[in-house]
């Protein structure tokens, strides 16, 4: 489809080869350019990875020392709360977002997005549903205070005014993420270059694929799902309340069908991210292409299968608990696969370790952490204990943020040549690796400990013998953060200058965009589509 | 492209219904397996007198509790009673309105053992309607059970709860 309008418009709309960017504000408002896009995207992430950020500090902060010295345990609540939303929908999610936008189209070898007016439209509800979510910290209920799980009845029949204004929010990054897939799906689809076979695809652009399928598949159940605490607060309707008939525990069941497939919509992308940069610096094509598809489609479908496991000690029959520890457990065998694809590439590989390779392989290494404490976790009898403790804070902030974050982070180094022109400082960005690397794990490797000796999840004080562990994550936290506002120096330093990056900019980078593209690439790219070998 | 976009939203629109195609789907999955402690009912007619298996005694204990913003006491006669199987017995429970106005409030059971729920019938329970209570009322409140003969083995004790719940007369 695409090749034929670009063969009858060829002799119309060669103008628009030298056509570039409108000129002031407007141009991002109105904008329908991919790569516009996916910078708005990408900096609205970083805006919300800040904010969210912040908010962690108040939470180290408090648990610095036992005992309540800064904040109310009520505004305490606030912040696990907002904090969780504002890194999920706001951060991790956008991030993805933002690079699919800039990188698929570049990569399959077309113009832009299929859909590049609801392209537009798909960013700037963001903007609104965030701020309509940060608005609630100022109101006199404060804001939600109910876990980013907002397990009833404590979102509906005890929860503060301002959850109408989180129920709203939650709906629009909803149709936000839908928009978004579809226009993922449909670019992929109907746009390849002539000869860009679906087993050809990049692996990001695959595992976008398939992590497009999951969010129009899961996120109407979460609309669903806010939905129905929307008409239990004020429509009378039961869907949660034991008192009508309704259920508390089926609502945890509604927010894990959707929740699981949501953790792997946060790391698909991510091991497409990492199956582009291993091969570049190990000079090596990736090992097993074909067995990746496979591990990332099998992922998701079995993340349909498993959502019960987040909720071991609600009271399930036994018979119940096997099936989803074994389901659950099955699932480390294609991401195992995944893994060992990665090692089985750098081995005997010709490997250098420039910025990204480094944020690559420190995904590699504690996503493989995380990997494991999430098994721990998925075996029911044992998860009676972790429950709810911090050990189970420990295991997704390894896989999301030294997984997903890490991955973005990669992201960046690796392709931000090639989008603005200019190389990031190289020492900078090794001393960005090395210190936020350090850090995270003195901030999260303790909380294994923590969990395991028994520490709550939420709660803003805790026993003395818990007191030295909590220092040390504190202290490993404030320097996690500081790491992240030095990373905003070097991001705003590549873009305004640095040195110009080549077009191929890494010795082995293949693909479309390294291949056929100039760093910066124009601003349509692809007018005519590129020969794919 | 836009025929293939339009296509896509279908997707999300059958699983917004999903969603809610959940709730019933949860229900019927509770009642075909027993779980959650979803008690059963059964008319008085359907019962047969012969069938009580008087080798087997079974512990049936009895709980209440009142929910926040329902001013009732409520309490059980009989804390526990020994029962045989597929005989029909009556327990009494004693609700005492503290408030000066006419309140309503709705019984929600639960037993448990979990899988003890389904073999535990009732022929009559204040928990089938609505209960009405006016100012400073105190009432009597049977309920009517019988244990199935079927039920396991391993089950030598049962707690049938009830919570009741305050209802908003809007």
């Amino acid at each position: 489809m695409y090749n034929e309008t670009t063969h009858d418009g060829e002799g119309a709309h060669s103008d628009h080869d030298h056509h570039g960017p409108a000129k002031g504000l407007m141009r991002w408002v109105t904008t329908t350019n991919h790569k516009d896009i996916g910078t708005l995207y990408l900096w609205l992430s970083f805006t919300m990875l800040l904010y969210g950020g912040s908010m962690a500090m108040v939470i180290r902060l408090e648990l610095f020392q036992p005992g309540l010295q800064w904040v109310e345990p009520h505004f305490f609540n606030q912040m696990t709360t907002m904090h969780g939303l504002v890194m999920v929908f706001g951060a991790i999610m956008p991030a993805f977002v933002g690079l699919a936008n800039w990188l698929i189209p570049m990569m399959i070898g077309a113009p832009d997005m299929a859909l590049p007016r609801m392209n537009n439209w798909s960013f700037w509800i963001l903007p609104f549903a965030f701020t309509m979510l940060a608005s609630t910290t100022l109101m006199e209920s404060g804001a939600p205070a109910f876990g980013w799980t907002f397990y009833a009845p404590l979102s509906t029949t005890f929860a503060p005014d301002s959850t109408d204004f989180f129920i709203f929010a939650v709906h629009l990054m909803g149709i936000s993420s839908v928009m978004g897939a579809i226009n993922v799906i449909a670019t992929i689809l109907n746009m390849r270059a002539p000869g860009m076979t679906l087993m050809k695809m990049p692996l990001f652009v695959w595992t976008w694929l398939i992590t497009a399928y999951l969010l129009i598949a899961v996120m109407p159940v979460l609309a669903g799902a806010v939905t129905m605490m929307l008409t239990d607060r004020h429509f009378g309707t039961s869907f949660f309340d034991a008192a009508g008939g309704g259920d508390p525990v089926m609502f945890q069941h509604i927010f894990w069908f959707f929740g699981h497939p949501e953790v792997y919509i946060m790391i698909l992308p991510a091991f497409g991210v990492i199956s582009a940069i291993i091969p570049t610096f190990a000079r090596k094509p990736l090992f097993g292409y074909s067995s990746m598809v496979y591990a990332t489609a099998s992922i998701a479908i079995l993340s349909f299968m498993v959502w019960a496991h987040h909720m071991f000690t609600t009271g399930m029959p036994v018979a119940g608990e096997l099936y989803f520890m074994y389901a659950t457990i099955l699932i480390s065998v294609p991401t195992g696969v995944k893994v060992f694809n990665w090692v089985t590439t750098m081995w005997k590989g010709s490997m250098t370790f420039e910025t990204p390779m480094l944020w690559a392989l420190g995904f590699i290494v504690m996503f493989t952490i995380g990997g494991l404490s999430g098994l721990m976790l998925g075996v029911a009898p044992v998860d009676t204990q972790y429950h709810d403790t911090y050990f189970v804070v420990a295991h997704f902030h390894y896989v999301l943020v030294t997984g997903a974050l890490y991955s973005i982070i990669a992201a960046f180094y690796y392709w931000v040549p090639k989008w603005t022109g200019h190389m990031y400082d190289e020492r900078l960005g090794k001393i960005h690796f090395w210190w936020s690397t350090i850090a995270v794990n003195v901030l999260f490797f303790p909380q294994h400990f923590l969990g395991l000796a028994g520490m709550p999840r939420r709660i803003p004080d805790y026993s003395l013998q818990f007191a030295e562990f909590n220092m040390i994550s504190s202290i490993g936290g404030f320097a996690f953060g500081l790491a992240q506002v030095f990373f905003l120096y070097i991001v705003i330093k590549t873009i305004k200058g640095g040195e110009k990056a080549t077009d191929r900019v890494w010795e082995g980078a293949t693909g479309l965009e390294f291949e056929h593209l100039s760093s910066p690439p124009p601003y349509h790219s692809f007018n005519e589509a590129p020969p794919v070998k | 492209m836009n025929k293939s976009a339009l296509k896509l939203a279908i997707i999300p629109l059958l699983m917004f219904g999903f969603g809610f195609a959940l709730v019933p789907l949860y229900d019927v999955f509770c009642d075909i397996t027993g779980l959650n402690g979803k008690t059963g009912r059964v008319e008085a007619s359907e019962i047969n007198a012969d069938l009580v298996d008087r080798s087997r005694t079974i512990e049936v204990r009895f709980l209440a509790n009142t929910n926040t913003g329902l001013p009732w006491s409520f309490e059980p006669l009989v804390k526990k009673m020994q029962v045989h199987p597929g005989q029909v017995y009556e327990a009494v429970y004693r609700v005492r309105s503290a408030s000066d106005n006419k309140t309503m409030g709705q019984a929600v059971p639960s037993v448990s053992p979990g899988l003890a729920a389904q073999h535990f019938n009732k022929t009559e329970c204040f928990c089938f309607t609505q209960q009405e209570l006016e100012g400073r009322e105190t009432r009597d409140m049977p309920i009517q059970f019988i244990v199935d003969t079927d039920i396991s083995a391993d089950i030598e004790q049962i707690t049938l709860s009830y919570t009741f719940f305050s209802v908003d007369q809007g």
